[in-house]
């Protein structure tokens, strides 16, 4: 298994990661018991993702797909961020290996569930917006 | 992270080839290279250092030439020895169980569940929180029925050395076949067949200097078992194909040096060891796994709680650091290497994991760099996870299983 130097970089430098304190929304996804955990914040102002942080527990391709997720919605409108498929992210890394392609699928979810965090916040009830947010093939782990 | 250093310290992984075994071997390409079959002057040229190699691998083990058997690798001798004892006892004797332990090779492992598929009943003995298979669980578990006991001599991942002097006398007792997978103990514990009542014994060639794709299967005289490979005389007849001369000279060169030095191996590798478990164990959260005893000297394997053992290998990686995991990612599966749960591990401890080997190329200035590099390593993983974030915050304890 080798990884692309996108997800070396990605990995090797993350963007964006670490806690924030003042989220408008926070999303995990992932369980322990599988290996690896994603959680997302979000800041929100108007309709737009004006900042982004990740904490991922994982693999190197965890922690790459979490910090190109991050990239990829950051100062984008939600309505673009939930467009976002694991497809997207993994294309934006240069692939991945197959064996990997579940972590690209908990990134896609650890987006959906920060925006569903944001949107229950506000006491929106976040299923017409967000739909459903996909299982993971892979593993069937529940989210 | 431009580290001039480098490590490597997978050496349960496999090793470089010395120079001494490379100096023995290049002879048998392009000057020695007659088929050791062969009558004329080259073909018996090549057939002497042959026979020496067996004499010579035989002495290291306490065996007789004859009970030598050369093979492609470690993992053929376990399935060769395995297949064979148990198919040859159930054609004879009707005897269709087969003992082993949880946290075997899948050499060993995968063979026997072959066998599971073919008729062949099999307990696998627990290993308990030490890593330790029980001397009086075997003798519970052998029954009438049982045709083969394959317990290994020292653990491939968290190193754990078995009584297999106790196990082989009680097998011996019972007058049941007892095989060990000797891979990773050969060079670092002192082995001999005939006192330590082994019928048959796997070993590798590359775990100690020589070159990948030699190996061989001891079998005490008198012990029968199936074929491996039929079609000509070459290894009593048991084993046909064209020998690997050169790598079979490499072998033997390899195992006598390590046989020989192996007291200066124990004295010089168990200090380096011990220096790392006791740097590591400072760690907060962390974990040796297996006895701290009854242990090869040159394996460190811990845990470390909030973290994945691949991205910990990619950043020591990084940093010149050769090791493995036993982790999920690291396996390919979506389970933790087997080992780590068999020694009572929850899959959330075992992600965690890291095991370093060391050899007679590493330095205690090897333990140094890898007790400075890693502790920062860990904690800038544990940074960026939400788990060690929920165990610091008491939502979630492993603490039982430290």
């Amino acid at each position: 298994m080798a990884y692309s130097e996108k997800v070396m970089d990605h990995f090797a430098n993350p963007r964006n990661v670490g806690e924030m304190k003042d989220f408008s929304g926070v999303g995990e996804v992932g369980n322990p018991k599988c290996g690896d955990i994603m959680r997302m914040y979000i800041k929100v102002e108007g309709d737009t993702i004006t900042d982004v942080s990740f904490m991922t527990f994982g693999c190197g391709a965890a922690i790459a797909t979490s910090s190109m997720a991050t990239e990829l919605i950051k100062g984008k409108p939600i309505s673009e961020a939930l467009k976002l498929t694991n497809k997207a992210v993994m294309e934006a890394l240069d692939g991945l290996p197959a064996v990997k392609v579940h972590c690209s699928v908990l990134a896609e979810q650890a987006i959906k569930a920060a925006v569903s965090d944001y949107y229950t916040r506000l006491g929106i009830d976040p299923a017409p917006i967000v739909g459903e947010i996909p299982e993971c093939e892979e593993c069937g782990c529940s989210v | 992270m431009d580290q001039k250093r480098k490590v490597y310290a997978d050496n349960a992984a496999t090793t470089a080839v010395s120079e001494e075994v490379l100096q023995a071997m290049l002879p048998f390409y392009r000057e020695i290279y007659g088929n050791p079959s062969s009558l004329y002057e080259l073909g018996q040229e090549a057939k002497a250092p042959l026979e020496q190699a067996r004499a010579d691998v035989a002495q290291c083990l306490g065996a007789k030439p004859n009970e030598i058997y050369f093979t492609s690798c470690g993992s053929e001798s376990d399935n060769w020895a395995i297949k064979g004892a148990a198919r040859a006892q159930r054609r004879k004797h009707g005897k269709t169980h087969i003992i082993t332990s949880a946290f075997e090779h899948h050499a060993v492992l995968h063979t026997c569940e072959a066998l599971e598929k073919d008729g062949f009943t099999v307990t696998y003995l627990p290993v308990h929180e030490d890593g330790l298979v029980r001397p009086e669980e075997l003798s519970e578990a052998i029954t009438e029925d049982t045709a083969l006991v394959t317990i290994m001599y020292a653990n491939n991942e968290i190193g754990t050395i078995q009584p297999i002097e106790e196990l082989g006398r009680i097998c011996k007792e019972r007058g049941v076949l007892f095989h060990t997978d000797a891979v990773q103990a050969v060079g670092n514990v002192h082995i001999d067949v005939k006192a330590q009542n082994i019928d048959m014994l796997s070993l590798s060639g590359h775990k100690i200097h020589a070159p990948k794709g030699v190996g061989a299967l001891y079998i005490r005289a008198g012990v029968f078992i199936e074929n491996f490979m039929d079609g000509g005389a070459q290894e009593r007849g048991r084993r046909a194909g064209t020998e690997n001369v050169a790598q079979i000279v490499g072998l033997a060169t390899a195992i006598k040096h390590a046989t020989e030095t192996i007291d200066q191996r124990i004295a010089r590798l168990t200090p380096m060891r011990d220096r790392l478990i006791e740097g590591l164990s400072k760690i907060e959260r962390s974990r040796l796994n297996g006895s701290r005893e009854h242990r090869l000297p040159g394996n460190v394997s811990f845990c470390f709680q909030g973290i994945e053992g691949e991205s910990l290998l990619l950043l020591l990686d990084m940093h010149g650091i050769s090791g493995s995991s036993g982790s999920a990612c690291t396996s390919g599966s979506l389970d933790p290497s087997h080992v780590l749960l068999s020694i009572g591990l929850p899959h959330e401890v075992a992600h965690g994991s890291l095991r370093l080997s060391f050899g007679d190329y590493n330095t205690m200035e090897d333990i140094d760099y890898i007790l400075e590099v890693l502790p920062g390593i860990i904690e800038r993983l544990r940074n960026m996870s939400p788990l060690w974030d929920a165990i610091r915050q008491g939502k979630v304890n492993y603490d039982e299983f430290m």
